[in-house]
């Protein structure tokens, strides 16, 4: 039996920025699911100006963090490798390869330095 | 030690140089800085920095790379540091230093460190302009600037530093002469035989060597400059600058001056605590010292031993009261990529003492063991293959276990065999520049829990200075490793339990075409079916990129799953800068362009605002692109006929070629024809790292081929094949892999050479430590490829032929795939916005990152770093 694979053009990115007050309960649309490849990112700029890193895993479980890496300051985390790391979801900076804990944004190789995390959903 | 004036006691250090700073760490060490207040008197404009590299700069490390000290270090310890303001008159009565600016210290202790200065033989003319000394980066960066314009130069002296001068000259693009006073190069550390081995190799890299011949005069023109030498042998030497490096004489002036005894032929006499003879108040250490044996110290091992002693004894901790006696004077160096080392006794000076020797001079191998009557390792010499000094060295004073004769005799001949570190006793001093025995290696892996060689040199301190025993200490913190039951994991990374290699040979046999059936399959447990690692990923799509036409994976790197694996550099075909932008090269095959090439490259350059520079490897790089505009630019390029350069991937990147035999009236055989044969054959070809190539069309080597991972030279009758040469921080000569090819007979070697090099190296492994790692070296690898030894050469060349057949511009196909194209973007929810961080500023007519755009906050620290690369 062959499965349909999942249509996705509906189904849009959504993060949830901090403020409620000018956008859907906080939930910020950024694009559709299906310019998501699993295994990368895509950067998205955010109405303040700030930008956000989103990445999608094998399993289609969607991540995002502040896109700029607190080290060089180059907004580029959304272009590095992701991984799994002692179970846990990372990407390492393109730029000098300090790896970012997805789920929450810690820096894996110096604990004193992490980049926002932000919650991530799908919606129709 | 009484103090001045009821005040702070005071120690006054003249000097700061390597043995000056190692004497400060001692001081700080034993909690004196704490109590004490420091002053450092330096000559030089600059810090103590690392003089025995000091020929590093010329193969790129700065002044600043080269620096020992960490300001943090002397402003936490108070320590007052006076930079360029050398000591110039001592009152021993008044306890009292005056510095040449007029600062005036009263002291309690005076350290003397202040070295040794390049004797100079007084010729004739020996200070006319064009004559210079080896010592200081002052110096080099003078030779430097001065050499710019040259085109010969000469060394006084064959020694250790004179030999690294005349390499460093030729580096430089001069030609090179040696003149040396004794029969043969470096007479203090090795003997005839030797010297001989020495020779052979040295004059076969183009340097002109003169040995048993003095220089009687500096011949100069009528500007005054330097013109040539007048020899000994009544010959004359026509050059355009002299490195004088004839040895090196304690700095005692100072001492002197103030009626220190000094030695007859100089140094200031000390006694085993390195206080000196004349004043209980006045200390001299390093070079400038003439030690209680009568000998003045010119390594850098016994001066820190000595900065320790003198530290020691103003503790005046009887609990540790250090006496400094004599030293060793054992070295490795590799000198113009030559390894020499001598060590204890080499020129086998013991009564009774019997030679072991083993001489090989047609390939530059020289090896003398020194034996004693019992059987005792004395001492020996080794040139052109020093890899069993640190064993040896560490056996020296004991009986082997195994025959002398099978430690000289070379790997695979008869009965030669590899002892190991691990037969070593625990009282054996493995890094003598920081005194540290095995047992303390051993006790670091054991006690302190380290497991990786950067960590037990943070540990023990061996390997942090002269670095020649780091080999060692990695194969005894393996072995203890391994005793202590914890196994060594030769896996890739965390996902793969199997080497790149490995890999390779699954994916081949199994016509595995994906990351994700290999990592399911075959990873490791806790690894099958997750997302594995940003080590595994680029390193298994390079594996799939190189064999994609035999095992049915799509030939584009960014089709499919691949575009998932790949660095960010292969992602968008470009290279990441420093502020998020990229850099763009097009190929020039062999550095051969048109006029109208260059003009549609100036222009795509102009009309994109782009920084533009011309790379090492004859192309052109722009830098300043935005991803955004990446697809326009290569549009345009690519309509003009151009295609990627592949600058951005671990794959071939440039065959260079000097002009040829079509103009130069030098040349012997078409190189630029050559090199753009070989850059369009294997253009695209992805392997375990970058590869580089040459082609010079004669001798002279202008195309720079033997620093190349394969580097052809045209001789009268063809081809020679160089393979494992390497520029960069650890520079290396490649190695002649055959001789005088026709134009078949290189190709075929070079793709056999190449898929050999793919299928076997690790990941990120350029050829020339691929060649010294796998086992025989480069015997094996020309038995492979030339002599077909495996078997295997006919699936070599069918790999390559495969690659050929299918090569596609990356670019060409990338700007006609909407799909592809519309990754290239900024933001994925605004795709005409540029990312506002990546901005320029003007520097010399053309951009510059806008640094402070970035607003850099934090710096990650070097061990992070350092880490990181390990994983």
């Amino acid at each position: 039996m062959t499965l349909a694979p999942e249509t996705m053009t509906d189904l849009k990115v959504q993060l949830r920025l901090g403020d409620a007050d000018d956008t859907d309960d906080g939930w910020f649309t950024v694009c559709d699911l299906s310019l998501l490849l699993p295994g990368r990112g895509v950067a998205a700029l955010l109405p303040d100006g700030r930008q956000a890193a989103i990445f999608r895993d094998r399993a289609g479980i969607l991540y995002a963090i502040d896109n700029r890496d607190p080290f060089g300051g180059a907004a580029v985390l959304s272009r590095g490798l992701t991984g799994t790391h002692q179970g846990r979801p990372y990407v390492a900076s393109p730029l000098l390869k300090q790896r970012f804990d997805l789920e929450s944004g810690r820096c894996l190789d110096d604990e004193t330095v992490a980049v926002t995390a932000y919650e991530v959903r799908t919606a129709a | 030690m009484t103090a001045t004036d009821g005040a702070t006691p005071t120690i006054v250090l003249v000097g700061h140089g390597m043995v000056g700073q190692r004497f400060l760490e001692a001081l700080a060490a034993r909690g004196l800085t704490a109590a004490h207040r420091v002053v450092v008197l330096c000559e030089e404009p600059r810090p103590a920095y690392d003089r025995v590299a000091l020929t590093s700069y010329f193969s790129g490390k700065t002044p600043e790379d080269l620096s020992m000290t960490d300001m943090a270090f002397i402003e936490k310890e108070g320590i007052e540091l006076h930079i360029g303001d050398p000591a110039e008159t001592i009152d021993r009565e008044a306890r009292r230093v005056t510095a040449r600016s007029g600062l005036v210290v009263d002291y309690d202790v005076l350290v003397l460190a202040t070295g040794s200065y390049p004797f100079v033989p007084p010729v004739p003319n020996k200070d006319a302009e064009g004559c210079f000394v080896y010592r200081t980066i002052e110096d080099l960066l003078a030779i430097e600037e001065y050499a710019s314009t040259r085109t010969t130069g000469a060394v006084v002296g064959g020694g250790l530093l004179g030999l690294e001068a005349a390499g460093a000259l030729k580096g430089l693009g001069l030609t090179s002469h040696i003149v040396e006073f004794a029969p043969r190069l470096m007479p203090v550390q090795v003997d005839d035989g030797g010297g001989a081995a020495l020779l052979r190799t040295i004059e076969d890299m183009g340097l002109a060597v003169h040995t048993g011949v003095g220089t009687q005069e500096i011949v100069v023109g009528e500007d005054g400059a330097v013109t040539g030498m007048k020899l000994s042998d009544g010959s004359e030497l026509a050059t355009d600058l002299v490195v004088f490096s004839a040895g090196v004489r304690p700095r005692d002036q100072l001492a002197r001056d103030c009626g220190l005894s000094v030695g007859e032929r100089g140094g200031i006499a000390v006694d085993e605590q390195c206080r000196t003879v004349s004043d209980p108040h006045v200390f001299a250490i390093g070079e400038c010292a003439l030690a209680s044996d009568g000998r003045v110290y010119g390594l850098v091992a016994p001066g820190y031993e000595q900065a320790e002693t003198a530290a020691a004894a103003i503790a005046a901790d009887e609990a540790e009261q250090l006496t400094f006696t004599g030293a060793d004077l054992s070295t490795k160096l590799k000198l113009l990529g030559v390894d020499v080392a001598s060590f204890g006794d080499a020129h086998g000076v013991t009564e009774d003492s019997l030679d072991v020797v083993y001489s090989d001079s047609r390939s530059g191998l020289y090896k003398k063991l020194v034996i004693g009557r019992d059987g005792t390792l004395l001492g020996g010499i080794l040139v052109g293959d020093a890899e069993a000094y640190g064993t040896l060295k560490a056996f020296t004073g004991s009986v082997p276990p195994v025959s002398p004769e099978s430690l000289v005799l070379p790997a695979g001949a008869g009965e030669s065999v590899q002892l190991g570190p691990t037969s070593l006793p625990d009282d054996a001093i493995i890094c003598s520049c920081n005194n540290v025995r095995k047992g303390t290696i051993r006790g670091a892996v054991t006690e302190h829990n380290c497991t990786t060689v950067p960590e037990v040199k943070k540990c023990t301190k061996a390997g942090t200075t002269c670095g020649s025993c780091v080999k060692v200490l990695g194969q005894l913190v393996t072995a203890e490793l391994e005793a202590s039951g914890v196994e060594v994991d030769k896996g890739l990374c965390g996902c793969f339990s199997q080497t790149r290699e490995e890999l390779y040979e699954i994916v081949l046999a199994l016509r595995l075409n994906t990351y994700q059936d290999l990592l399911d399959r075959y990873g490791r447990d806790h690894a099958k079916g997750g997302d594995g690692c940003d080590i595994c990923k680029p390193a298994v799509a390079s594996i799939i990129a190189s064999l994609a036409p035999v095992i049915g994976a799509s030939v584009h790197v960014l089709d499919g799953e691949q575009a998932a694996l790949q660095e960010t550099n292969d992602h968008f075909l470009a290279n990441l800068q420093k502020n998020g932008s990229y850099s763009v090269v097009p190929r020039i095959p062999g550095g051969e362009i048109t006029p109208e090439g260059l003009i549609v490259i100036g222009e795509i350059a102009r009309d994109f605002g782009l920084y533009t520079k011309i790379t090492g490897g004859q192309r052109i790089d722009m830098f300043g692109a935005r991803v955004e505009q990446l697809p326009l630019i290569w549009t345009r390029l690519v309509d003009a006929g151009f295609e990627s350069g592949h600058a951005y991937g671990k794959s071939l990147r440039t065959v260079k070629s000097c002009v040829g035999q079509t103009w130069c009236r030098y040349g012997v055989q078409d190189s630029v024809r050559m090199a753009i044969d070989l850059e369009l054959r294997y253009r695209g070809l992805r392997s375990p790292h970058k590869l580089k190539s040459a082609v010079s069309g004669c001798a002279r080597e202008c195309a720079e081929a033997q620093s190349k991972d394969f580097g052809i030279i045209a001789t009268s009758g063809g081809w020679n094949l160089y393979v494992g040469g390497n520029g960069g921080a650890t520079p290396r000569h490649a190695d002649l892999l055959a001789q005088d090819l026709n134009d078949a007979e290189l190709i075929r070697l070079i793709d056999r050479f190449l898929m050999f090099y793919i299928r076997t190296a690790d990941r990120l492994e350029r050829t020339s430590t691929w060649l010294e790692r796998i086992p025989g070296g480069l015997d094996h690898v020309r038995d492979v490829v030339v002599e077909d030894s495996l078997g295997i050469c006919e699936e070599l060349e069918s790999l390559m032929t495969a690659h050929v057949a299918h090569y596609r511009d990356e670019w060409a196909d990338t700007i006609n795939d909407p799909e592809k194209l519309a990754r290239f973007v900024s933001f994925v929810n605004a795709p005409d916005t540029p990312d506002p961080v990546v901005g320029f500023v003007p520097e010399r007519d053309q951009i510059k990152p806008d640094l402070p755009l970035l607003s850099i906050g934090l710096r990650p620290a070097a061990d992070v770093l350092e880490g990181s690369a390990q994983r």
